[in-house]
């Protein structure tokens, strides 16, 4: 038999995103010397950890594993993240916001205030202390308008900094790893992937993810249009009241700015439905940090977020 | 359900951001949170109504000066088919990021301003499209509401656009449209009953792409990483990597290029269990029958289709830096999974994309585009990319600046080893 002639397998599109992704995670671990995976906690940071498996099994995964941690956390959202970390065997470094403020790296916003922003202190600090040549983060295309023009490899000068007007060219799936002392790349392997394809893989991979994406009673208040869960960090203000609500989050994390929605979605088919018939995106629905103006996503990658 | 993927192209202006946004507010594809954000933006901006560029145009300096500066990608879907598009820039500073956009899409859609006629861009990006091996373009001839609606301008700029594609192997679906009304977008235009053919949106729901699909080909399998289990299990080494092309399977005889080792495929499997067979393009792990020394960069292929191994070849190169590519110069070349310096022997010709003569040059400059001939440091496994997109293709990246200068595919065969 010829190789033509063979049958090839019919693969599925979600095979075609789990392939490539896997192969941005491989050219990545071989082309930089201190590769990171950023982990959030999130879904799709989760989803990124899977693919991780996938790529390097039955050898180890070769890079550790980051937090950047506001200090504003759901408590489910730690306890996933050490569980999960242990059962694969990676390095855990987590790399303090309340630190940064603590040293005087980053200023001291009030201990309610959202830690978004200062994330990005607590980012590049890490990633020089510990010479990080490469972050792989979950972020998606379908996610916001500044993350739509950004690149699968996208560079980062010795500041951290991004400069949308002088991206690298990326041609098919020639990854230009290079990168000279101090700077570095983000690597998003699920560039491509929608939200619904996330939820799709959690599903047909039975990823575990933290509880709070699910339909449950919480304890939230509204501002800003928005649903916060009450907390040490968000209280009544005035003019609000807390209220108890079915709800869940579509994104996770920092505490103080991201939002649940209502949602009686308790499974992961009632999540993809509702998911699928969505007519906000999930970054507007839940998230405060993105509201200040037109282009705070892209102000703050300027600066060297994720 | 299938997966298109596309890319816009044209001059500056022509409305191809325009036209991206009406594609996705007219099929319902837009949440309320951005189309409250554009619509915000555009009043902020004194537009009266709706500036549907703005969906796309998402960073401030292009949302300042109104122009695209970088691809964006967008994420759609219709009951028939899944969509990914790269919306791309007309401005000519910023070819290499139209190539980007276009080296990944299976169809162009080439945008021209009726009021303005066939230009420059427009015929640059159909040719640079073609390059990349892109076969279906969609001709857009937007702005008819500036014409009158007018069968003969659209008659006129078709018959332009077909003479000078005429040599590039192109299936041309012309569409005459006004992205800012919505006209031939996603609703049929009553303005010009004489059109008889679809909307943009029916076609790329129905266009059918008679490309082979890789698994087709013959086999192809870049070793990206070696898998060294874990001390104390009964794994034997593996060699990772995505398949480019074709089917493999275990009892496969294969040769790993360059060294011209053979061997047989003993096992191929992926985290979730061993498979009897894998297509391109999923990632997989390979054992093979024989211990050998391979390793990243070293290429996988069946013992009877293998490859050409060269160190000498030709190649078409789009150039990207501001300092110009001459012969004499070096350049660190990345194939497949394997990196080795180049040095440029000869610029044999540089091509004008207004004609597509070939004509003699010394250098090339920025977005230009000419015949190259190489000689790498090491041996490459390389094919046609005409017929293997991935084993040819390549990069050239700067030693100094490490910035990527310029995007190669290689020729014919005949002209391989050259
Ligand atoms: N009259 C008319 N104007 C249009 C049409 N389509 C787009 N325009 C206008 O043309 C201008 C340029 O539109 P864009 O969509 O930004 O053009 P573009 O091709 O994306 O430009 P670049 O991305 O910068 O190359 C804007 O002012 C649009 O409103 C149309 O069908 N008719
Ligand atoms: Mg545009």
């Amino acid at each position: 038999m010829t190789f033509t002639e063979r049958a090839s397998e019919q693969l599925s599109q979600l095979d075609v995103l789990e392939s490539h992704a896997i192969f941005v995670l491989r050219e990545v671990a071989a082309e930089f010397e201190r590769p990171v995976l950023l982990f959030s906690g999130g879904k799709d940071s989760a989803v990124i950890l899977r693919l991780a498996e996938k790529a390097f099994r039955p050898g180890n995964i070769p890079f550790p594993v980051m937090h950047v941690d506001t200090g504003h956390n759901f408590a489910e959202v730690i306890e996933f993240r050490d569980s999960r970390a242990a059962e694969l065997g990676v390095e855990l470094v987590v790399a303090s916001v309340q630190e940064s403020i603590d040293t005087g790296r980053a200023p001291d916003l009030g201990p309610d205030a959202s830690r978004n922003r200062l994330q990005t202190v607590t980012l590049l600090d890490a990633i020089t202390a510990h010479g990080f040549d490469a972050c792989i983060g979950g972020a998606r295309r379908d996610e916001e308008k500044a993350r739509a023009k950004e690149r699968v490899l996208s560079f980062r000068d010795a500041f951290g900094q991004w400069d949308p007007r002088r991206q690298r060219p990326e041609l098919w799936q020639l990854y230009n790893g290079r990168v000279r002392p101090g700077e570095n790349v983000r690597a998003f392997p699920i560039s491509d992937w929608t939200e619904l394809d996330v939820w799709h893989y959690v599903q047909r991979e039975h990823i575990e993810l933290p509880p709070i994406y699910f339909a449950h009673r919480r304890e939230v208040v509204e501002r800003d249009g928005m649903l916060l869960a009450t907390s040490r960090w968000v209280r009544p203000g005035e003019g609000e009241t807390a209220f108890t609500e079915t709800v869940r989050f579509r994104t996770v994390g920092d505490a103080t700015c991201t939002g649940a929605v209502r949602s009686p979605a308790a499974t992961l088919d009632e999540i993809i439905a509702e998911v699928a018939a969505a007519r906000v995106t999930e970054r507007g629905a839940t998230r405060a940090d993105d509201r200040f103006s037109e282009s705070a996503m892209e102000d703050r990658k300027r600066e060297g977020y994720f | 359900m299938d997966l298109l993927r596309f890319a816009t192209a044209g001059s500056v202006d022509d409305g191809k951001s325009t036209l991206i946004g009406r594609l996705l507010h007219d099929s319902k594809q837009i949440f309320e949170d951005q189309l409250a954000a554009v619509a915000a933006s555009s009043r902020k901006r004194g537009h009266e109504g709706v500036d549907l560029a703005l969906l796309t145009d998402g960073l401030r300096a292009e949302r300042e000066q109104g122009i695209t500066i970088d691809v964006a990608y967008r994420y759609f879907a219709t009951p028939n088919r899944k969509f990914i598009i790269a919306d791309t820039p007309g401005h000519a500073q910023y070819t290499r990021n139209m190539v980007t956009g276009a080296s990944t899409a299976d169809l162009a859609v080439v945008l021209v301003d009726a009021a303005h006629g066939l230009r420059e861009q427009s015929r640059r990006h159909a040719y640079v499209a073609s390059l990349l091996g892109i076969r279906h373009i969609v001709l857009a001839v937007n702005k008819m509401d500036l014409v009158d609606w007018s069968e003969s301008v659209f008659d006129d700029i078709v018959a332009a656009f077909l003479e000078f594609s005429a040599s590039l192997d192109l299936q041309v679906t012309p569409i005459p449209m006004s992205a800012l009304r919505g006209d031939n977008v996603v609703d049929p235009s009553v303005e010009m009953p004489w059109y008889k053919g679809p909307a943009l949106l029916s076609y790329l729901e129905d266009v059918r792409l008679d490309d082979v699909a890789p698994a087709a080909k013959p086999g192809r399998f870049p070793i990206q990483w070696v898998v060294k289990p874990r001390p104390g299990s009964s794994e034997s080494r593996g060699y990772a990597g995505s398949i480019a092309s074709g089917v493999f399977a275990p009892g496969d005889d294969v040769v790993i290029l360059p060294s011209g080792l053979r061997t047989t495929i003993a096992s191929i499997a992926t985290f979730d269990g061993e498979l009897d067979a894998a297509s391109a393009p999923r990632a997989i792990r390979m054992t093979f029958v024989d211990e050998l020394d391979i390793g990243r960069g070293d290429l996988v292929a069946p013992v009877d289709d293998a490859p050409e191994v060269t160190n000498s070849f030709d190649a078409t190169v789009c150039w990207m830096d501001g300092a110009p590519l001459r012969s004499g110069a070096r350049y660190l070349l990345k194939h497949t999974t394997r990196t080795t310096p180049v040095l440029v022997r000869e610029l044999v010709h540089r091509t004008d994309v207004d004609t597509l003569v070939a004509e003699p040059a010394e250098t090339l400059d920025i977005n230009e585009i000419g015949l190259v001939r190489l000689q790498s440091a090491t041996e490459l496994a390389l094919d046609p990319y005409r017929e293997h997109r991935t084993t040819g293709s390549f990069i050239l990246i700067d030693e100094a600046t490490n910035a990527t200068v310029g995007a190669g595919l290689v020729r014919e065969r005949a002209t391989l080893g050259a």
